[in-house]
């Protein structure tokens, strides 16, 4: 049994004005986290991998589906014993300026993990308990202690917190673009502490939308596309055989340093289709990219993951056979019967104003599961929609 | 010579004296040139391309001449840049997204812009449209307000914008950052299309991100702590760089489709130097593995191969200066 299970794990957004549009930013996430292992979860923005981090934190519910960490539904804590699952489970987020109070002292973050945690650790325990958190992130204590957020560097920030979160016996780390604000001679260092940590037994969900940082760092890898898993699996093997078009066109926009982008009349790799040269006279500018990127039709979309409006819930390729659940939902919005199906309960006043959203099943029965093939063994691809 | 800046100086006044952000800076960017400039953040990038443009009020001018297809920019003197602003020189600036008014639609703030520059909107209307359709939106943009448009139709609209009046130089602040990979490929691949049709004749484009600069730069100029580390062309710079600081900065970027298990990558250490009383001789000196003796004193930025300026004693005393036999072994340890 694995440390962290994620099964069939939904989430739907309300949107729009009144709350009438539904968003489903999840598709039934699949995986697992095992002690000592990297996952790092790869996606576009809007591709719903910041939404799973929180899920796991408990910072926001799940639509469906379940997340068990060490066996148990992490739904079934109750408030007032999160503080028990945090003891295990803790994040780090993307900006380190952000999350310091700038009026307080840095090391505040500490204090009041002693006042919920070990209220009665004092003095000299207390202080080598700090120290050997800070030495295990490579810190000297002389230099970060005491000092306020605006004096330190943004590495030193960011390894404060991960030091934070190693005062409580975690187990699980959940780390979400922790290295997208670092400059690129301090990244590797925060890297390389996460490789330490992960040694030393650590479970580490590294979300990120930088392959290269992926590639360094993890273990196994999941690419998620608006909410789906398109392919998961070792990251050896994701990145050096990949299977799907979206994986193989994200891998070929890498910019990297010894090779141009294909298309500037360098090597193209395999599979994927020679581009439309830049310069040439033809075509606008939006085709000529578009043209390297098999799948995605619009990179400027900026991934987001499709919207459900009232009256256009389902996207067009499942709307042929699942009219009934476009009835259900045209009930629902009118004065009509309304149907039992509760998974988000509406408020009172927008059932009164007949804004009433579609329900969570019938979106979840119309968007149909992508299947997970396993091409090689420990490689899982989804198959292809024939476009 | 499209752009010549001769010994450029701006400082940040502050309470505690001034902060030299840019310190001394020469360099020239020809006609149909993407230039990169690259650093870690603190080091004065982004404030030599702002001041090429607009000056804040708390940067000043300390010296150093300015010339854009020789004519002397009178950088220094707000007004005086009016003139020049969006036609001869422009920016795309760091949050393109957030750069457009709120309260007008996208041809009515286009329109004002233009007549603030004493061009009428009439005769670049067509121009505009085109350029509209040349980056994929739909015409029906000018109608909209900002806020009807997703995050990545606000960037391609801000370019355009930025370049409607064909502007001699375009300063792209950070224009690739924060965005995933197959946008930022997408804006890259847009900049070199903008270059290649003649909408701007130069460029320079400013980010940290130095994988992205060698797919769309010509050249790149690398800055540390206020001056100017090294420069040449991009292919140079990533294959045989000279200076410490350059070689250590792409040692510490991971790449795709390589296994790092054995030979885990090192980061600089240490920090860059406040400049606020920047230390004398080369201030890399500090975290500089190959620092000597000499290194107290400073390093002249010197063209120690064709095309490839440097300023490090020690990559002068591995190079003779204008030597020009490829054979040398760069400054490996």
């Amino acid at each position: 049994m694995s440390m962290l299970e994620i099964r069939d794990a939904s989430k739907v957004y309300r949107t729009g004005t009144f709350g009438g549009e539904l968003k489903l930013v999840l598709r039934r996430v699949s995986f697992n986290i095992d002690r000592g292992e990297v996952v790092s979860l790869i996606g576009q923005s809007g591709s719903g991998k910041s939404t799973l981090g929180k899920i796991i934190l408990r910072l926001s519910p799940l639509s469906a589906g379940s997340v068990n960490f060490e066996g148990t539904d992490i739904s079934t804590w109750a408030k007032g014993q999160l503080r028990d699952y945090y003891r295990h489970v803790q994040g780090v987020f993307q900006d380190p300026f952000s999350s310091y109070n700038p009026l307080y002292k840095a090391d505040r973050v500490f204090e009041m993990v002693r006042s919920v945690y070990f209220p009665n650790l004092h003095g000299r325990q207390w202080h080598d308990k700090i120290e050997s958190a800070l030495e295990s992130v490579a810190l000297n204590p002389g230099d970060v202690l005491n000092k306020f957020p605006h004096q330190l560097s943004g590495g030193q920030q960011q390894r404060l917190l991960i030091a934070r979160a190693l005062l409580l016996e975690v187990k699980l780390l959940v780390a979400d673009e922790i290295i997208s604000m670092l400059d690129a001679s301090t990244r590797v260092d925060v890297l390389n502490l996460l490789v330490d940590l992960k040694r030393k037994g650590l479970g580490i969900l590294f979300i990120t939308h930088d392959l290269s940082l992926g590639n360094y760092i993890s273990d196994k890898s999941v690419i998620l596309r608006e909410g789906a898993i398109v392919e998961m699996g070792e990251t050896q093997k994701v990145f050096g055989n990949p299977q799907h078009s979206y994986t193989q066109s994200l891998l070929t926009a890498v910019p990297q340093l010894h090779r141009r982008w294909a298309g500037a009349g360098e090597s193209v790799p395999a599979g994927v289709p020679a581009a439309v040269a830049v310069n040439g006279s033809g075509g606008a500018l939006g085709q000529a990219h578009v043209a390297n990127v098999p799948v995605d039709d619009d990179v400027f979309r900026d991934g987001e993951a499709r919207r459900y409006s009232k009256s256009s819930l389902y996207p067009p390729r499942s709307s042929g056979p699942h009219e009934p659940a476009h009835d259900a939902k045209r009930a629902g919005s009118g004065p009509g019967p309304r149907p039992s199906l509760m998974d988000i309960p509406d408020q009172p006043w927008q059932r009164r104003f007949g804004l009433a959203a579609p329900k969570l099943g019938a979106i979840l029965a119309a968007d149909g599961t992508q299947a997970l093939v396993e091409c090689e063994p420990g490689h899982f691809v989804a198959v292809e929609d024939e476009l | 010579m499209s752009l010549k800046v001769d010994n450029l100086r701006i400082a940040y006044r502050t309470l505690r004296g001034d902060v030299r952000a840019v310190d001394g800076v020469s360099f020239s960017i020809a006609d149909g040139e993407i230039m990169g400039l690259a650093g870690e953040s603190g080091c004065g990038k982004s404030t030599l391309g702002n001041s090429l443009v607009f000056l804040e009020g708390r940067m000043n001018h300390v010296s150093g001449t300015v010339e854009l297809d020789g004519v002397n920019l009178p950088i220094a003197d707000y007004k005086a840049m009016n003139r020049h602003r969006l036609r001869d020189v422009s920016v795309v600036p760091q949050y393109a997204m957030s750069a457009l008014n709120p309260t007008r639609k996208i041809g009515r703030m286009t329109a004002d812009l233009v007549k603030s520059r004493g061009a009428d909107y009439r005769n670049v209307l067509e121009e505009f449209k085109r350029r509209i359709d040349l980056v994929g939106l739909p015409q029906n943009v000018l109608n909209m307000y900002p806020f009807e448009l997703s995050g990545g139709m606000r960037q391609r609209t801000t370019m355009v914008i930025s370049t409607l009046l064909n502007p001699s130089l375009l300063i792209g602040d950070e224009v690739t950052s924060a965005l995933d990979v197959t946008t930022q490929r997408a804006v890259g691949e847009m900049l070199m299309e903008f270059r290649d049709r003649g909408f701007v004749k130069s460029m320079i484009v400013i980010t940290h991100d130095l994988s992205v600069l060698a797919q769309i730069a010509d050249t790149i100029l690398v800055m540390y702590a206020g001056k100017l580390a090294e420069k040449a062309s991009s292919n140079t710079i990533v294959d045989r760089p000279l200076h410490p600081y350059t070689q250590l900065l792409l040692g510490s970027l991971p790449e795709v489709g390589l296994r790092y298990d054995e030979a885990p990558l090192t980061g600089i250490p240490g920090r860059p130097p406040s400049l606020l009383n920047p230390p004398t001789g080369c201030r890399f000196r500090d975290r500089c593995p190959f620092a000597f003796d000499k290194c107290a004193e400073e390093p002249p930025f010197v063209e120690l191969r064709p095309g490839h300026e440097v300023a490090c004693w020690k990559a002068m005393e591995d190079n003779a200066p204008v030597n020009s036999e490829p054979a040398s072994q760069g400054a490996e340890p």
